[in-house]
């Protein structure tokens, strides 16, 4: 019978138990803590195309005369968000190690005050590490009223360690809500819920 | 804990009705229902686990039977899309957490302390508890079927968004019953881990261990080290549905690809911890009816372990296609095909093992091998979805679901049920119904093959997985597919007959029900009763 | 070597020709990675068969020589230190073996650079997006199998759900880069001819390319689950000489500029209705049902919405900018100021929603444009 372990077994069951449960709780603590890892792994390797969200410091370098990269960018929309946002050049040529600035226009086409964000990714992913931001509106929420339009730049530089088989670089900026959304109550929105 | 027993409800039943599998069906003891909710005995709780896992099994494969159905030819014929992909989220679901695992629990509860000698499990109050909440979990799962929106509809894998943003309202009570059934194997992993650790018999050493419970212990580890991660990542998603964070949400900076980095970190050591046991019971298994001792022990163990610490550093094979950069790709690539090592070693150990033995082919024996055959077939199949460039093409198609359903059904399933044909004489004290285990055997062995063979075909001809319907060059594939998966179901009601006539009579089986099998349970009488080892028994040290 | 398989497999198995002529096995497919991933595969597939010949057999061997009932004893060896560290060390040489050329072919593939043309490829649930980068041409790509195919009450034709409404049209002989992403979960674009299978992730971007060496079509279809209709957004490829691209190309700006013309006059609601119509058979019949009934609560129904007739505006600004957490996309980029007003128009006099409203297409273009 289980009641009978002698003195050092059940001693011995203790601190088996007390260490699993250790690890138990070390393990459940990691798996929140791969979250923030994970962004920084990200930012180090560059994997996933995400680029840091604070501005950066210029490298002060020459300009590689010989190289020319091809910046893109792409804006989009998302569904929720009566904005428009637009980029004056969708194509610049540039030389890496030089800055370069695009501006963009954000417009709000509805009728009520929204706030939204313009979420980043670079594409190829590697190219991310190399990508500079000086300036960005992506730092931070905009928050336009009905009808306003609202000008801003990015200021960025491709340092000139971008490997030399990228050639184009492709920067898509997703416009996404960051407030409730519009507070219209009717039985049509059941599920979108807080749209 | 373990201390301060209450008094046991059991402890005045006759030895010869008590270790019964199944006994409670027919058998109404004193104390009625309130026994099994109270027992904590292991070989009872073993049992109730068994059971629990056999009805699952049942349940979940009623769910594949309605997608086999749906399946049988192109168009929709009998359920709407809808309620086809909850079909297949909860018969994954279903199986992996409400049949597999509590089967090797089950399994573990029954013949571990037997295995070393010990006299229960080293916290049996625990184990009632570790029990009981996988009845509540799965109700809880199941009754999601009925709420408004349906059950979860997002595959078993669950990625984001899918699950969060566009997850149908029942997804909270999914999550909920999954935390339930996480706790219930950590606690169960907990108990198995004291057990093991602390209640061998005087002169067991660890290398003296059956391989059962080597690959348990090793399996007990890697649930302790992976199910608080499964705990993260779906609190994670209950905070992202109900409380606005954005952990998987690219509109709130998140990012969905991290949660498949999260499922998988978990998902593909829990891949292991459904086989690693299975490699246990047909290391046991083999010998005995090779009346030979197991090749290679120690590198059995070895390859056990190997396979657990590297099932760690590969979950991103399963993420080929998500857009990792190169040097990712290479690295999981090549510590995935480094796994196809350890796991070789065991199948070139197993077959050494029936090599130049005295091989007799038992119900028990027949499962073993149709597992070394049909898991190693699987494990090719592996071996090329390791390959990330031809991944690209094998990646979420049918290729996949035949490559781990080979490693799943014709691997733990049989696993499990060798294990059961090889236990009930101790079990029950009589031998499962020969005949009936034979035809149960050969049309589970046909079924199987009939059910996923073709499914290789359908998935490099190019067939997406979880589709409802499909274009028609795949038909042929697919009737073929839902033919096998029919006649393996029905031939699962044989599995229990046998199992229900074996508790009810059959032929006496002695404490050493089979004259090649060495380890301790074989010491005590057929059937099991209720206590055994009170007294530590006498150990040699020379079995392996 | 393909012969073999194909012919070993046949043999075993009796099936119908239908099966053998649309292949059992991965397709060589049209493009250089392709080809090499195919060989790749059949190289590894052999390997396997090597290996299992030779395991299978010493095991069967085992199997019938050492039956008890054959008098068989049991010997009495159970281990043997250089027979384990040969055969550890056999499968790491073939594994070595294996990872070489795998490890080129997927430097190839992850070489997107030198593009001649940028394509963006975008899921929604159910359907495609193609917009060309730097070209102005951009549609959706939406199933064209018919619903009572899926149902049974016509016959299915050969290429049942693999036939979509405006393929995605390439030129061959250069190299496509492929950028994918998604506007609401995870899709996943896969063509095996072309073996480009990629998943769309939303908010990210993903990069992959192609160059397709023979014109053809080439069909495939989402490969992740997406919802619902996951069986139902195929994916079709049009490949045709750089010379027919580049006259399709100019076709469909010519197109463009045809359809910014009508935006300006006033349509009549007949008119409106039968287009409204059509459209919304493509894009909104699959969530909410041809006779807008709906699928509570994930797709609200449209006949008898009392929400949506009493208040045009409201009905406009779902349409057009979408239900941000919802199913229910912004289709501002997506349908043209006809369509939308057609639509919207269609929605509210059909199904005995008999408002009599014409949305006109001048002012919906006029809340599209009003930047």
């Amino acid at each position: 019978m289980t009641g009978q372990h002698s003195g050092d077994t059940r001693k011995g069951i203790r601190r088996t138990v007390a260490r699993t449960l250790v690890a138990l709780a070390g393990m459940f603590v990691f798996a929140f803590a791969l979250v923030p890892l994970y962004d920084v792994f990200c930012q180090v390797t560059g994997l996933n195309g995400k680029t840091s969200n604070q501005a950066q410091a210029l490298v002060h370098e020459a300009a590689d005369q010989d190289r020319v990269v091809t910046m893109q960018i792409i804006t989009r929309g998302s569904s929720g968000l009566p904005w428009s946002l637009e980029a004056h050049t969708r194509q610049v040529r540039v030389h890496p190690g030089q800055s370069a600035e695009v501006d963009f226009t954000f417009e709000n086409l509805g009728d009520e005050v929204s706030v939204a964000r313009a979420v980043p990714s670079v594409s190829p992913s590697e190219a991310s590490l190399h990508l500079r931001k000086l300036a960005c509106f992506c730092f931070q929420n905009q928050r336009l009223a009905p009808g306003e339009r609202f000008e801003a730049p990015l200021v960025f530089q491709l340092t000139r360690d971008l490997p030399d088989d990228i050639k184009t670089v492709t920067l898509v900026y997703t416009l996404y809500r960051q407030d409730a959304g519009p507070s219209r109550e009717n039985g049509t929105q059941a599920l979108g819920g807080d749209a | 804990m373990a201390s301060h027993l209450p008094p046991r409800p059991t402890a005045q039943h006759s030895q010869a009705d008590a270790g019964g599998m199944a006994a409670d069906e027919h058998h109404h003891g004193p104390r009625g229902l309130k026994r099994w909710l109270l027992t904590t005995n292991h070989k009872e709780i073993g049992s109730l686990y068994l059971i629990f896992s056999l009805s699952m099994f049942f349940i979940g494969g009623i769910f594949a039977m309605v997608v086999r159905a749906e399946l049988f030819q192109p168009g929709l014929q009998l359920v709407q899309p809808e309620f086809f992909n909850q079909m297949t989220t909860m018969h994954g679901l279903i199986m992996v957490f409400g049949a597999v695992m509590p089967a090797f629990v089950g399994l573990a509860n029954w013949m571990v302390p037997l295995q070393i000698g010990a006299p229960d499990m080293a916290l049996p109050r625990l184990n009632n508890f570790s029990f009981w909440l996988l009845p509540v979990a799965f109700a809880l799962l199941l009754s999601t079927l009925v709420m408004p929106g349906g059950a979860p509809d997002f595959g078993w894998t669950f990625y984001a968004p899918l699950s969060t943003t566009y997850a149908p309202p029942s997804t909270t009570f999914f999550i909920f019953s999954l935390h339930l059934a996480g706790i219930s194997s950590i606690l169960g992993a907990i108990n198995i881990i004291a057990t093991i650790l602390n209640l061998r018999t005087p002169g067991m050493r660890m290398m003296d261990m059956s391989l059962f419970v080597w690959t348990w212990l090793i399996t007990a580890f890697l649930l302790i080290a992976v199910m608080p991660v499964l705990a993260g990542v779906i609190t994670m998603m209950l905070l992202d549905i109900n409380f606005g964070t954005s952990f998987f949400n690219a509109a709130g900076g998140g990012d969905p690809v991290l949660f498949q980095h999260l499922f998988w970190f978990f998902g593909h050591p829990e891949v292991y911890i459904m086989i690693l046991p299975a490699f246990g019971i047909v290391s046991v298994i083999i010998p005995t009816f090779a009346r030979k001792r197991l090749f290679g022990y120690a590198s059995m163990v070895y390859a056990t372990a190997s396979i657990a610490i590297l099932s760690f550093l590969v979950w991103a094979h399963h993420m080929f296609v998500v857009g990792l950069p190169l040097v990712a790709e290479l690295f999981f690539m090549y510590s995935t095909m480094l796994i196809a090592v350890p796991t070789g070693v065991k199948v070139f150990n197993w077959i050494t093992t029936l090599f130049r033995g005295s091989l007799t082919f038992e119900p028990p024996m027949l499962f073993a091998l149709a597992f070394v055959v049909l898991f190693t077939i699987g494990g090719f199949s592996g071996l090329m979805l390791a390959i990330s460039p031809a991944d690209f093409q094998y990646h979420d198609t049918y290729f996949v679901v035949a490559h781990f359903h080979y490693v799943l059904v014709p691997g733990a399933v049989f696993a499990i049920m060798a294990g059961v044909y090889y236990w009930l004489p101790k079990w029950t004290g009589h031998y499962p119904h020969t005949r009936l285990s034979q035809w149960h055997f050969w049309l589970s062995v046909i079924g199987v093959n009939l059910t996923f063979f073709p499914m290789h075909f359908a998935g490099l001809a190019g067939m997406p997985r979880r589709i409802p319907d499909y274009a028609l060059q795949f038909a042929d594939f697919n009737m073929i597919t839902s033919i096998g998966a029919f006649m393996f179901g029905i031939s699962q009601l044989l599995f229990v007959a046998v199992v229900v006539l074996c508790v009810r009579g059959g032929e006496k089986a002695p404490a050493k029900a089979w004259d090649g099998a060495e380890d301790l349970e074989w010491t005590v009488p057929s059937p099991a009763p209720l206590h055994t080892f009170e007294t530590p028994p006498r150990f040699e040290p020379d079995r392996h | 070597m393909r012969r073999v398989w194909t012919a070993g497999l046949a043999a075993c198995s009796g099936l119908s020709g239908s099966v053998l002529a649309n292949g059992w096995n991965m397709p060589v497919g049209v493009t250089d990675v392709s080809r090499e991933i195919h060989s790749l595969h059949m190289t590894i597939f052999w390997i396997c068969v090597v290996i299992g010949v030779v395991v299978f057999g010493a095991m069967f061997y085992s199997l019938f020589r050492y039956r008890r009932s054959r008098g068989a004893k049991a010997a009495n060896f159970h281990e043997h230190t250089t027979v384990e560290v040969i055969w550890t060390l056999i499968p790491i040489l073939i594994l070595v073996a294996m990872a070489i050329p795998a490890t080129a072919t997927l430097k190839t593939m992850y070489d997107a650079s030198e593009a001649d043309l940028d394509v963006m490829v975008t899921g929604q649930q159910w359907r495609w997006r193609y917009s060309y980068l730097g070209e102005d041409v951009a549609f959706t790509s939406n199933l064209a199998t018919s619903r009572s195919q899926v149902s049974g009450e016509s016959a299915k034709d050969e290429n049942y759900l693999l036939e979509v409404d405006e393929p995605l049209v390439l030129p061959v002989d250069r190299k496509v880069r492929l950028l994918m992403t998604s506007d609401d979960v995870i899709h996943s674009w896969w063509v095996p001819d072309l073996a480009v299978k990629q998943d769309a992730v939303p908010g990210f971007v993903n990069e992959n390319w192609v160059r397709i060496n023979e014109p053809g079509i080439y069909r495939g279809q989402c490969a992740e689950l997406c919802g619902r209709d996951h069986a139902f957004m195929p994916v079709v490829v049009r490949a045709v000489e750089p010379e027919r691209f580049d006259e399709w190309l100019a076709e469909r700006k010519e197109a463009a500029a045809q359809a910014e013309l009508g935006v300006d006059r006033e349509w009549e609601l007949d008119e409106l209705m039968e287009r409204g119509e059509q459209v919304y058979g493509t894009i909104c019949a699959s969530c909410h049902q041809p006779d807008g009934s709906g699928s509570p609560p994930a797709f609200p129904a449209l006949a008898g919405n009392q929400a949506m007739l009493e208040d045009p505006d409201y009905h406009i600004d779902t349409v057009v900018n979408g239900v941000s957490g919802s199913a229910m996309p912004a289709f501002r980029s997506t349908l043209n100021a006809v369509e939308l007003a057609a639509v919207i128009t269609y929605e509210r006099n059909a199904w005995g929603n008999e408002t009599g409203e014409a949305i006109q297409p001048a002012d919906i273009a006029e809340l599209l444009d009003e930047q």
